[in-house]
């Protein structure tokens, strides 16, 4: 196997100059990607093209020093068969979100395939060719994969191209692609792709490369059917849990009730004598117990005699931690945002508006709970994982088992939902710790559900005090908010973790005098990434105390956000487009009410119109609308399913989401006391997608925050009755 | 430990286990048929749906004894070749993402229609409700009942 690394210029081609001017922004994007990025073809016999380019996803920090992928190791995103076969390596993980589909998507319209002959894997983890950081985050698929996909998918059609120019002897303008073949302009004769693939191969990696005018898609903006849909139909799909190996041994693990406990005293014995278990040993996580199947290590575990060194913190609770944010907020604060003087303002304000809002813990509660499968030999340790972080699940790995990274293959799995949580790598330490003990055997952790329920990493609970005053209009000239909340995954500027402030800091409103503290109020309840993270409470926050003050200076509290979005079109554009498609301001049935709320996270703007009614005291939530303007959309069904998905898990939360704490520990433990969203409790949904060519947004996380304040919105609106703490299930409606 | 026979998907199987050991269990991590998932373990999400005698049971809760002699299908038996009308709405609606607590959607909505053969939003609430679904998939899988039916009701015609 012969191997051709390719440092790309930066010279501007000539052919570009001709092209239109959408065209040409496009290249001109692309060809900053390449001044940055290396391209590789890889000779590898009968096996046929295969093509890639190394991009890792924090590009500009990655390759800003000129840095970059040292290696030649072989590589590929396309690979084409003599057969004709397509396969694309994705290096995004498959939670449910589709970039199996829609980066496939992608770079088959570049690439000009058919779409009939393409399948997807997911890659290995491999630094030296796709990136430092191999993750599946902040709804960053597309957004940071659009233009890198659009490249290769172009190159790799521009290598076939030349090839069949080679082949018949005639200059690569003759030739032009259709779907998979290879046409001559001149007589019409066609070839596969599959038929010069390995000529192509062969060839130098050409730089600069063209992209389609995005008016001859034929792949993006189309509701191609996802690639994993029958998989998932059959049950044939290898979620993590579903990793079977020759030999594997079973376990589970007993944790801490309280967060951060040790092991004071462990009693195996009678663990041991049930039928089935073959060992019991201490890891970092607490107590494995290792069995022939799952059953009997669940039934071993229930033997256990384990006491714990709880420390201090068995004696907090829910009440405990809401006085210590409250008292937080009574000292000084780090300063997230200051335009103006807010505290003067609010001082000659016409009129002053105060109010306290709080939001609890919340668990992921993926459908598919914690685990992973490892095993362990002398040298070298391979993992199956259902993880959103792949290189750092590599490196836990290594780091237990002090090897090289390279000595530990990650198999990424299908994900049975993630929302943030599957972000930890704690579940693919508990493997590899168990495995490292028994070398040779492979072991597969099982998290049981209420594992996964009491051993989270929590949505962060917070509390905020906010203030506001309007001027003799109405309309708001100061707002001041005070947030105590957890901090993570670090604190950072001034002392601001910036996960605690998010929407708040990035709110579009027209606001002349804006302040925000940051109160750092950490607890022992471990916290993390949660769908949509800090947007997911202070958008409840925000977004509801933004209704009050259209309710205090009776103002329709859409046209009172249109004021304040005047230099905002495209939050403008979403919002006027939601108020429009769910009727806002039009009569509704008896006894319904419609509320309001507006994002601007990950690179999108969204805003949408829950209806709702009140009966006897009773919600039922009828309907939501929901707008978004995301950019140039790729599948625009996958967008849709989640937007959908995004709202329904934050309409969840919004209704019954509470983890509470007593003695240290949660009190949830499954879906009998932690409900989440059920069929008779799902409302009608709308999703309207405004045409747009700008950069692709993100939208997994994009419907979720603004749930919760539509509906508390909405339930002001029919009740009179505020909503200032979710979950909106603890609220007397009656 | 006792030594159990009973059906799976038409094929005879004996398994030697701890007569209370759920179903579930059985079918994974005995069996090695992983199409049935693990979701909570107390009959609540409806993730281990498989059908006894054709009725929609919750495996994660069923003893293995309890099933001594009798019929078990399995997704993986529904069909040979993802035929089944569930499987064909499933299908051409796209209707999983996460695809985890889709085998248990499929497996309660197929034994909701061997039942009733055009089944209302309501009847469909009240068997489904206890199919938890976190990606949102429900109106979906609303949508994809209906079409079975027609589906369904398309083959019995012909």
């Amino acid at each position: 196997m012969s191997t051709t690394l390719i440092r790309p210029t930066t010279k501007p081609t000539k052919a570009k100059r001709t092209q239109t001017l959408e065209t040409q922004e496009m290249s001109n994007m692309i060809t900053n990607v390449s001044r940055r990025a290396f391209f590789q073809t890889i000779l590898a016999g009968a096996t046929g093209l295969a093509l890639g380019l190394a991009l890792p996803e924090k590009s500009d920090a990655q390759f800003g020093a000129g840095a970059g992928p040292a290696t030649n190791k072989p590589n590929a995103y396309i690979h084409i068969g003599a057969d004709d076969k397509v396969t694309f390596t994705i290096i995004k993980g498959e939670m449910g979100q589709g970039p199996l589909t829609s980066l496939s998507m992608i770079l088959a319209e570049e690439l000009d395939c058919d779409w009939k002959n393409v399948n997807a894997v997911f890659a290995p983890v491999d630094p030296s060719v796709y990136g430092a950081l191999q993750s599946v985050v902040g709804s960053m698929s597309i957004r940071t994969l659009w233009t890198p996909m659009r490249l290769i998918g172009a190159t790799g059609r521009a290598m076939l191209v030349e090839a069949a120019a080679q082949k018949w002897g005639v200059p690569a303008t003759q030739v032009r692609t259709d779907s998979g073949f290879l046409i001559n302009t001149a007589n019409n004769e066609r070839i596969s792709y599959g038929s010069v693939a390995e000529i192509a191969a062969k060839l130098p990696v050409p730089i600069n490369v063209a992209v389609k005018d995005p008016k001859n898609f034929r792949i993006v903006g189309t509701n191609v059917k996802r690639l994993d849909t029958v998989g998932k139909s059959t049950g044939r799909t290898q979620f993590g849990l579903d990793t079977r190996l020759p030999g594997m041994v079973y376990a589970v693990i007993e944790r801490p009730p309280v967060f951060g406990s040790k092991v004071a005293t462990l009693n195996a014995a009678k663990a041991k004598a049930v039928p089935g278990v073959k060992d019991v040993i201490q890891v970092s996580g607490g107590v494995a117990v290792i069995a022939d199947n799952t059953w009997n290590a669940l039934q071993g575990r229930k033997q256990l005699e384990i006491t714990w060194d709880e420390g201090a913190n068995g004696s907090v609770s829910t009440a405990s931690i809401s006085r210590m944010f409250e008292e937080k907020t009574q000292m000084p604060g780090a300063n997230a945002r200051k335009d103006g003087d807010a505290a003067a303002a609010l001082a000659s304000g016409a009129k002053r508006l105060d109010a306290i809002y709080q939001a609890p813990f919340l668990a992921h509660a993926p459908m598919e709970p914690m685990n992973c499968t490892a095993v362990v030999n002398a040298d070298s340790c391979e993992v199956w994982a259902p993880t959103q972080m792949q290189t750092p699940a590599r490196g836990g790995a290594a780091q237990i088992l002090g090897f090289a990274p390279e000595k530990v293959k990650i198999n990424s799995t299908f994900m049975g939902g993630g929302f943030g949580r599957r972000g930890r790598t704690d579940y693919v330490n508990d493997a590899v710790e168990v495995a490292k003990t028994m070398p040779g055997t492979p072991v597969k952790v099982t998290w049981s559900r209420e594992d996964d329920m009491q051993q989270d990493y929590y949505r962060p609970a917070s509390y905020v005090k906010m203030a506001a005053a309007l001027d003799a209009s109405g309309m708001p000239v100061a707002f001041d908010a005070k947030v105590a909340c957890p901090s993570f995954p670090n604190v950072g500027r001034n002392g601001v973790s910036s996960t605690a402030v998010e929407h708040f800091e990035q709110s579009l409103y027209e606001i002349p005098n804006f302040n925000v503290d940051y109160h750092r109020a950490d607890t022992h309840v471990p916290v993390s990434f949660w769908r949509s993270v800090g947007w997911s409470q202070n958008t409840f926050f925000f977004e509801s105390f933004i209704d009050e003050l259209a309710a205090a200076s009776g103002q329709d509290p859409v046209e009172m956000r249109r004021k304040m979005l005047a230099k905002s079109p495209r939050m403008l554009g979403v919002l006027n487009l939601a108020a429009e498609k769910a009727g806002w301001g039009k009569p509704l049935p008896k006894d319904h009410a419609q509320g309001f709320a507006i994002t601007n996270n990950i690179g999108s703007f969204t805003a949408q119109v829950a209806e709702v009614s009140v009966t006897n005291g009773k919600l039922k939530v009828h309907k939501i609308v929901i707008a978004t303007d995301c950019g140039h959309v790729v599948n625009p069904a996958i967008l849709s399913a989640q937007a959908i998905g995004g709202s329904v898990y934050g309409l969840a939360a919004a209704l019954k989401g509470n983890i509470t704490i007593d003695k240290g520990r949660v009190q949830q433990s499954n879906f009998n006391n932690y409900d989440v969203l059920r069929m008779d409790e799902m409302p009608e949904y709308e999703v309207h997608i405004v045409p747009s060519t700008e950069a692709p947004g993100g939208m997994g996380e994009a419907s979720t925050p603004g749930t919760a304040p539509a509906v508390a919105n909405a339930i002001f609106r029919a009740t009179g009755k505020r909503l200032r703490q979710l979950p909106i299930r603890n609220a007397n409606l009656a | 430990m006792a030594s159990i026979k009973f059906n799976v998907n038409g094929k005879s199987q004996t398994v030697d286990a701890s007569p209370e050991m759920p179903l579930l269990w059985v079918l994974r991590d005995v069996l090695g048929m992983t199409g049935t998932k693990y979701g909570c373990g107390l009959a609540l999400c409806g993730a281990c749906t498989v059908h006894l005698e054709g009725n929609a049971i919750r495996s994660c809760q069923t003893a293995i004894e309890k099933v001594a002699g009798k019929n078990i299908t399995t997704i993986e038996g529904l069909s040979a070749d993802a035929s089944h009308p569930v499987q064909q709405a499933w299908i051409e609606l796209d209707v999983p993402q996460c695809g985890y607590c889709q085998s248990g959607q499929i497996m309660t909505a197929s034994a909701l229609l061997a039942k009733n053969s055009k089944p209302s939003d309501a009847d469909i609430d009240e068997v489904m409700r206890g199919n938890i679904c976190r990606c949102g998939t429900y109106q979906s899988i609303r949508k994809a009942i209906h079409l079975a039916a027609q589906i369904k009701a398309k083959g019995a015609r012909a």
